[in-house]
């Protein structure tokens, strides 16, 4: 007859040999159950004497907590080693490209402008945009340009009639600005812009930001200082800047502005001509008669205005050596900035 | 160089005025004989202070007493031309007599360069001429017409260094005869002053001096004949153009007026003009002879006959000047300063200084100078009230009275100090852009110097600044787009006329005047014209894979005038996705783009955008909606028309998108609803319609009768084939109910789903679907 060792011993083996979490169930109800062949061993005591029945009961209990032990042990091996196979068939190769859309991105005319912005917004200046089909008055005569004055010259106009045109530069919306509302005025103005020139150096469209700044005391010392350091954040360098006496109808004093060149550090090189210096931008005081045209008092009112282009900027900044290529749409060449 | 720039004379560069050349002395011919072997050639013997040597020259003009530029042995002319001794025709020669063009001077060839006779022999010709020299090509903007001259830049030279300038002495020529010309000024608008001069015996055929000849080289003007290189030389020198006539072609007198319409003049240059009222002309009784202010002439003017001289000194007024030029094509060195402003008080000296120079090199005979002036019509020096606190708070730095003094003084200008640091500033004559005091402001900081001027940052109030929070901005659109995978284009404003009619031939574009080239001639009706050439560019450039975004405005005629809105608008082609190893190289279709749309849509909150059936001229008729909002048009969605899509040459399927950004942008604040507790309810329903019913008008239906506590509509298949009638389609469609309060029992969404189902039935003929 088998002995409870033996049968303990029997109980352990099959444990050992199960190979799936419901055979170790099935074992368990086997050994463990309530006609298990364990718990069959109980029915035996009654055969015992009353001395001997305690220590062979304890004993009875023992191998049944120990097979339970045992196959609590064996199931969480299995289980611990399913999860591991299930890990190892899920792995994937986490170097091989995601699943997406292909990449979109802004032009790098639009991702300037916008850098342009956010550093006169921070400093409390509106965005101001108005019509790119002019009349004379707003594009011109407002600014101190009448007809025939030899500035005009200076802008290749398109034209669509006498008095109508294409904007030659954004100050318009400026006037526009004045027009509608009372100093003090803070505004930048962003867009398109047309000349009727087209070579190298030149497209017949282009974007400019021309900025304008009303107050009661306003100087062109503050005008260097928000010129300078806008020109600094934007090239985020320490550059040397000059300002230099030049013309525009609409401001006196007028400057044109020169910075060190970017890519020879002022050594001079092809980009600047062999000079050391870029010239970036226009601005000067607003002149009187423009104030006065926007029925400002300028006797109370002053204030500066700037104009840049958009595209010169990006080129110097990134180092774009061809202005044409941002009006192609070449996906090259606007892949770059994304 | 930089001093000038610095104060607003912008130095565009500088230039050698000579070639390289070494070994070139002056020398003196002391005797010419013919050369024994040839006819044309000439033996000279040749003085270089040191010794004689013999020279074979063939100049017509070499002979024996004149200085010449000798080329010695060992001379490197112009284009690295060594100089070595040579036997021309057996007959020795030790170097080279030079003609202007051998030393790089001119294109002058006709003869060798005869040096002056004061020119000491020996000297190095380049230390004669000066040829170690500059010449300084200056930018001048518009308003500073004052130095278009030597003696205006040398005026601004010397009050940036605080020095004197030394004017030429030019001194009145007394006449000698008392011959004149009448001269008429009917309008004395247009020319207020007129001075002029008799000269006779003007000997034309005399030669222009060398230095002369030199100073208009290098300023980039030929040398013509004696009275046209004097009119050009004082024009240089003091900014007064001037026109010499032939007197004896001139009839009756002159008459300064205005031309007649239909006014036809014969010019200098050979071409004929007809003219128009606006232009101010020079006439004799004969009819015009100058174009006033721009050109002279071609029967009037001087030449290898004339022996008598009428020379005009005027000033016109600048605004009678401007512009007339340019409308005719003209740019002339007297357009140019006349139509900035010439000196007003200029003309007397400039005819004096020309007299000298004609009768000195001419043998010229003068007459008396007469001025014809129409007092009230010559410009007047602007005076202009200026006060030192003024310019303090327009800098920003305070500038010593004695130094605005000094610089304004300077300048020419005549300052009158009412009190100390108030002057009444009365700006010199030829200053036409002196009239505010901003004006003085500049030229103290001008010449102060602008980069001495302190830096400051402006002070303004702090206030915090609002942003509408219920307007979607163009940013935000773009930058979807770009996530979208769209990458922004920008493309002219301006488009292709045919491009643009094929696309839209209801839309007439408005065209340009003088546009730049025929293929940028008309505005643009729509961003597509141009998106759709930047997509055949990047085709065409083996990008199968397209897909573009712009934003901008469009321009269109209406009745109320050009209406100039901002869309945002897109075009796509190639793959749904980008070539990879989870792309199975489907083409993107319809749905795609609409979804991008959606995409872009959903940034407006709150509001509902219909897709409509709709027809386009540019779209395939069957692939195309309107989108609307309330019922008005935001824009079109679609796949490019076919026939446009050959006449491009684009061969794969390709999708359109336009919306107005100003129907856009409007959206609302996000509005909170109580979150439900209670479970929510969910149906299918499968119903088989007819192929034409659009799945929209079935959505709302079914929206119209589930009641409030629809919480979501989901169309989750679309099913044509096998058990459908081919002329039908089924629709399947989730709907899930919530009701904030309460569980939905099983008998209410049931009774909804029996009068959606009705409903259906009724509007669509639908079948319920097993």
């Amino acid at each position: 007859m088998e002995t409870l060792a033996q049968l303990h011993e029997r109980a352990l083996e099959a444990v050992r040999h199960a190979k799936e979490t419901q055979e170790l169930d099935d074992l368990r109800v086997r050994f463990l159950g309530k006609k298990g062949e364990i718990t069959a061993q109980l029915k035996g005591l009654g055969a015992l004497s009353a001395e001997e029945r305690p220590a062979a009961g304890a004993r009875i209990n023992e191998v049944k907590s120990a097979v339970a032990d045992a196959i609590a042990a064996r199931k969480a091996d299995l289980e611990e080693a399913a999860l591991s196979q299930r890990l190892a068939e899920e792995k994937v190769d986490v170097t091989q490209p995601g699943r997406r859309q292909g990449k979109g991105g802004l032009h790098p005319v639009t991702q300037t402008l916008r850098r342009m912005e956010s550093f006169f917004t921070a400093i409390g200046y509106d965005v101001a945009v108005g019509p790119e089909i002019e009349d004379d008055y707003h594009n011109f005569e407002a600014l101190n340009i009448p007809s025939h004055h030899p500035a005009r010259a200076m802008h290749d106009t398109f034209y669509f009639d006498a008095t109508t045109l294409l904007r030659t530069h954004t100050s318009p919306v400026q006037v526009r600005t004045m027009e509608a509302g009372e100093p003090p005025f803070r505004v930048i103005c962003p867009g398109r812009v047309y000349r009727c020139d087209s070579d190298l150096t030149h497209t017949p469209m282009f974007h400019q930001m021309e900025g304008l700044m009303i107050d009661t005391d306003v100087s062109f010392a503050d005008l260097k200082g928000t010129v300078e350091e806008f020109l600094r954040v934007f090239f985020e360098k320490e550059l040397a800047v000059r300002f230099r006496p030049s013309y525009f109808p609409f401001t006196e004093p007028s400057a044109e502005v020169d910075i060190e060149c970017v890519m020879c550090q002022g050594d001079g090189c092809r980009v600047c001509s062999h000079t050391g210096w870029l010239e970036v931008m226009g601005c000067g005081m607003v002149h009187p008669n423009v104030l006065a045209a926007s029925n400002i008092d300028s006797t109370i009112y002053k204030g500066f205005a700037f104009g840049m282009g958009v595209e010169r900027l990006a080129m110097l900044r990134y180092g774009v050596n061809d202005l044409r290529l941002f009006f192609e749409n070449d996906l090259k060449f606007l892949r770059q900035f994304n | 160089m930089d001093q000038i720039t610095m104060a607003g004379l912008e130095v565009d560069g500088a230039e050698p005025v000579a070639e390289p050349f070494s070994g070139v002395i002056v020398a003196h011919i002391s005797a010419c004989e013919p050369h024994p072997n040839a006819d044309k050639l000439q033996v000279c013997t040749v003085d270089t202070g040191e010794e004689s040597v013999q020279i074979v020259c063939g100049a017509p003009n070499a002979r024996a007493g004149i200085n010449v530029a000798l080329a010695r042995v060992g001379a490197v002319l112009p284009g690295d031309f060594k100089i070595k001794k040579a036997k021309l025709r057996d007959v020795e020669s030790q170097g080279m007599l030079c003609s202007e063009k051998e030393l790089g001077l001119s294109d002058n060839h006709d003869g060798i360069l005869e040096l002056v006779a004061s020119a000491p022999v020996g000297q190095d010709v380049r230390t004669l001429l000066n040829l170690d020299d500059l010449s300084i090509e200056i930018d001048l903007t518009p308003n500073r017409a004052d130095c278009l001259s030597i003696a205006g830049l040398a005026r601004e030279v010397a009050v940036l260094n605080d020095l004197v300038v030394t004017a030429p002495a030019i001194e009145p020529v007394a006449a000698t005869h008392q011959d004149t010309f009448p001269v008429n000024l009917e309008d004395p608008v247009g020319c207020p002053r007129y001075v002029g001069r008799v000269l006779n015996n003007v000997n034309v055929a005399a030669e222009s001096p060398l230095w002369m000849v030199e100073r208009l080289r290098r300023s980039g003007i030929r040398s013509i004949d004696p009275v046209v290189d004097v009119t050009n030389y004082v024009m240089l020198e003091l900014g007064q153009p001037l026109h010499g006539f032939d007197l004896d072609q001139l009839k009756g007198g002159i008459t300064v007026r205005r031309a007649q319409p239909q006014e036809n003049i014969e010019l200098l240059d050979g071409q004929t003009l007809t003219l128009g009222e606006d232009v101010l002309l020079i006439t004799d009784a004969a009819g015009p002879l100058a174009m006033a202010g721009v050109m002279g002439g071609e029967q009037s003017g001087v030449s290898q006959e004339t022996r008598r001289v009428f020379l005009e000194s005027a000033f016109f007024a600048p605004i009678e000047i401007a512009g007339r030029a340019r409308s005719f094509g003209l740019h002339t060195d007297a357009s140019h300063r006349f139509e900035r402003g010439v000196d007003p008080a200029l003309q007397e000296l400039a005819v004096e200084r020309a007299t000298r120079l004609l009768v000195d090199i001419c043998g010229a005979e003068p007459g008396p100078t007469q001025v014809h002036e129409v007092g009230a019509h010559v410009p007047v020096p602007a005076t202009i009230a200026l006060r030192a606190g003024n310019v303090k708070s327009a800098l920003g730095l305070e500038i010593a009275d004695d130094e605005i003094q000094r610089i304004l003084t300077g300048l020419g200008f005549i300052l009158d100090e009412s009190e100390p640091g108030e002057w009444q500033v009365k700006a010199p004559s030829w200053r036409f852009d002196m009239a505010i005091e901003a004006d003085l402001v500049e030229e103290i900081a001008r010449i102060y110097g602008y980069n001495r001027l302190p830096v400051t940052q402006p002070r303004a109030a702090l206030g915090p600044r609002g942003k509408p929070e219920q307007r979607v901005t163009t940013a935000a659109i773009a930058d979807r787009l770009a996530a979208l995978g769209y990458q922004e284009a920008i493309t002219y404003s301006f488009v292709e006329p045919a491009l643009q009619q094929a696309m839209f031939p209801k839309e007439a574009g408005i065209e340009l005047a003088n546009p730049i080239s025929a293929d940028m001639a008309v505005m643009r009706v729509s961003l597509w014209p141009g998106l759709a050439k930047a997509l055949t560019h990047n085709l065409k450039r083996q990008q199968d894979r397209v897909r573009l975004f712009e934003t901008g405005l469009r321009f269109r005629k209406t009745p109320k005038g050009t209406e100039q809105i901002a869309m945002v608008s897109g075009i796509a082609t190639g793959s749904r996705l980008p070539e990879a190893w989870f792309e199975n190289g489907e083409a993107l279709d319809f749905f795609d783009v609409k979804g991008d749309v959606e995409q872009v849509l959903s940034l407006v909150k709150g509001v509902e955008y219909d897709f409509l059936p709709g027809r386009h001229s540019a779209l395939h008729p069957g692939q195309s909606a309107r989108i609307e909002r309330n019922g008005k048009l935001v824009g079109y969605i679609g796949a490019l028309h076919p026939s446009l899509a050959r006449q491009l040459d684009i061969k794969q399927p390709t999708f359109l998108f336009e919306l107005r950004l100003d129907r856009i942008v409007k959206t609302q604040l996000p509005a909170f609803k109580t979150l439900s507790r209670y479970p929510g309810s969910t149906r299918d329903l499968a119903v088989v319609v007819d192929e034409e019913t659009p799945v929209a008008d079935l959505m709302n239906s079914v929206r119209e009768m589930a009641g409030d506590d629809l919480e979501s509509l989901t169309l989750f298949d679309i099913y044509r084939g096998k058990g459908i009638d081919s002329q039908r389609k089924s629709v399947a469609l989730g709907l899930t109910w919530q009701n904030p309060s309460r569980t939905l029992t099983d008998e209410e969404v049931n009774s909804l789903m029996d009068s959606i189902i009705n409903t259906l039935q009724t509007r669509f003929d639908a079948a319920l679907r097993n």
